[in-house]
């Protein structure tokens, strides 16, 4: 008894990111009804679903881009809708995000887009900032591409200089919203192993959403889905994969199920 | 009938909305401006692209807006043989009204169009998210900067194209028309008073402000629009939106400024 109170007590004090009962709709669509979740220090979530699930609404709720008609979003314990800008930019601070499309600034060079948050959010002088932002580019093998722009770079590389920009702050937590949309697998590939170096480094708490199944499955430590507006199950990868709970195996037969067809079947699978 | 109230209700509410989000954005703006600390280079680079590169327009039209005032002024007056006040006809005429107004109109097509745009792709591409989650506050760092350029530059444009205007008259009224150069000055000098020009000096100062709040808002809540305001035709939708709706506000402001100056 004592000891599950204690591992309860742990359990809450690594909370990050805890949704309850959020609810949100546009105009007539309700697309949140009631999603609960919650995100743990240290460990990557993956929040899988189909498309129109309102998976990245969930993560512009957990950064304070929207509010929710209904529930709460606590970060650090501390629930968004209460807090004043200037309270939830502190919070921000520790935020590191990559976007679909990486969301870098078209009218600056890759350098700039990294050294934006430096430049805004401390005081350090430019030649700790070049310092600091050629490492982080280094890190992500594109240091040769500082002075492109996001129109002179690939997918890939915009991906890369996006990781850079979110992670040149050192955040506790970093989103990851459909980080391989566009890459093709060898490119995927490359951004899973700098995910996973960059976390061993870093140590960062990480959300991700991502369509990317089985093979996100690999770098999370759960995976939550979200269909019909809420979170219908909340596991570890191997678990998932053997949920019965009849959505999660759905979604499991739908995503995985042609891995294991026999040859007669995946030929009417793709009739 | 229920559909009657439902459609008068559902506009009643769009107005307030779209009205009170551009009131909204103004103060926040304003805040920004007010609480951060002052950074030179941004609003030097707006100045720059709202002020500098607009320059030749603005001669452009301001010549030729006064040639027209010029030959104009001139068959007009020569009816009352009063052609001695052409001087002063075409400096009021750009210094108290056509200056300030066609000066905001231009600079509105050139650059008001474009921040609207440019914001409006920085929403649809996330862009304003990114600073948001960086926190970044984008008015600070987007909107203020602009706003200050447009409130910096208009009445330095609007001084050039009230003089070049002048000069405009001038080429017609003395070298085609042949009226004393004396005649067209002495008359200028004698009937342009400090409240004249500081009406249009409050007229620019004003449409400064204007057509930067509005198309930086339309583009700002391009993403809030009723009409859909997604990708590219959505960017096309909102700037021309936001161009019509500045330069229609320029020309009430207009009367409102004038019936209250004089």
């Amino acid at each position: 008894m004592m000891e599950t109170m204690n591992s309860q007590a742990q359990d809450k004090s690594s909370v990050v990111i805890e949704l309850t009962g959020v609810k949100k709709r546009f105009g007539r669509q309700m697309v949140l009804r009631g999603v609960d979740l919650v995100v743990h220090e240290g460990r990557t979530l993956v929040i899988v679903g189909a498309s129109g699930q309102g998976k990245s609404v969930i993560i512009k709720h957990m950064l304070g881009l929207i509010r929710p008609d209904r529930g709460t979003v606590k970060v650090f314990g501390r629930d968004l809708q209460r807090l004043k800008r200037r309270e939830l930019n502190e919070i921000r601070s520790s935020f590191g995000v990559l976007f679909q499309n990486a969301a870098l600034f078209d009218s600056m060079s890759a350098y700039d887009n990294v050294a934006l948050p430096l430049r805004e959010r401390t005081h350090l002088s430019e030649d700790e900032i070049h310092d600091k932002v050629m490492e982080k580019l280094a890190l992500m093998g594109v240091e040769k591409s500082a002075e492109k722009f996001p129109a002179q770079l690939s997918g890939g590389m915009r991906k890369r200089v996006g990781l850079a920009r979110a992670l040149i702050l050192d955040p506790k937590v970093v989103f990851f919203d459909e980080p391989t949309t566009g890459l093709d697998v060898h490119k995927s590939n490359e951004l899973y192993r700098l995910f996973y170096r960059t976390q061993q480094q870093l140590g960062y708490t990480a959300v991700i959403v991502s369509h990317d199944v089985p093979k996100i499955f690999k770098l999370a430590d759960e995976v939550a889905l979200l269909a019909e507006g809420q979170v219908q199950g909340c596991m570890s990868p191997e678990d998932f994969q053997m949920s019965q709970q009849p959505m999660i195996r759905a979604f499991v037969e739908e995503t995985m199920g042609h891995l294991y067809l026999s040859v007669e079947e995946e030929a009417n699978f793709y009739a | 009938m229920r559909a009657f109230f439902e459609k008068i209700g559902y506009e009643t509410l769009s107005f307030l909305e779209s009205y009170g989000r551009l009131g909204l954005f103004l103060a926040r703006t304003i805040r920004s401006l007010l609480t951060s600390a002052f950074k030179f280079r941004p609003v030097l680079s707006q100045v720059h692209f709202i002020g500098a590169r607009s320059t030749f327009v603005i001669l452009f039209t301001g010549l030729f807006t006064g040639m027209v005032l010029g030959l104009q002024g001139y068959y007009t007056l020569r009816k009352f043989g009063s052609e001695g006040f052409l001087g002063s006809a075409v400096a009021l005429s750009l210094i108290r009204e056509l200056g300030p107004v066609l000066t905001a109109l231009m600079v509105i097509g050139r650059a008001g169009s474009a921040i609207c745009a440019e914001i409006g792709i920085m929403r649809n591409s996330e862009q304003i998210d990114a600073l948001e989650c960086m926190a970044i506050d984008p008015f600070r760092y987007l909107i203020s900067p602009k706003l200050l350029a447009g409130i910096i530059a208009l009445p330095l444009l609007t001084a050039f194209f009230d003089v070049i205007g002048i000069f405009g008259g001038y080429l017609v009224g003395v070298g085609l028309f042949g009226i004393n150069a004396g005649t067209y000055f002495q008359g200028m000098y004698t009937s342009v008073v400090w409240a004249d020009i500081e009406m249009g000096l409050v007229k620019s100062l004003v449409f400064g402000l204007l057509l930067v709040w509005i198309t930086a808002c339309k583009g700002f809540y391009l993403h809030l629009e009723r009409s859909g305001g997604f990708g590219a035709e959505g960017v096309s939708r909102t700037t021309t939106d936001a161009v019509v709706l500045s330069s229609v506000s320029v020309l009430v402001w207009d009367y409102l400024i004038s019936a209250l100056m004089m």
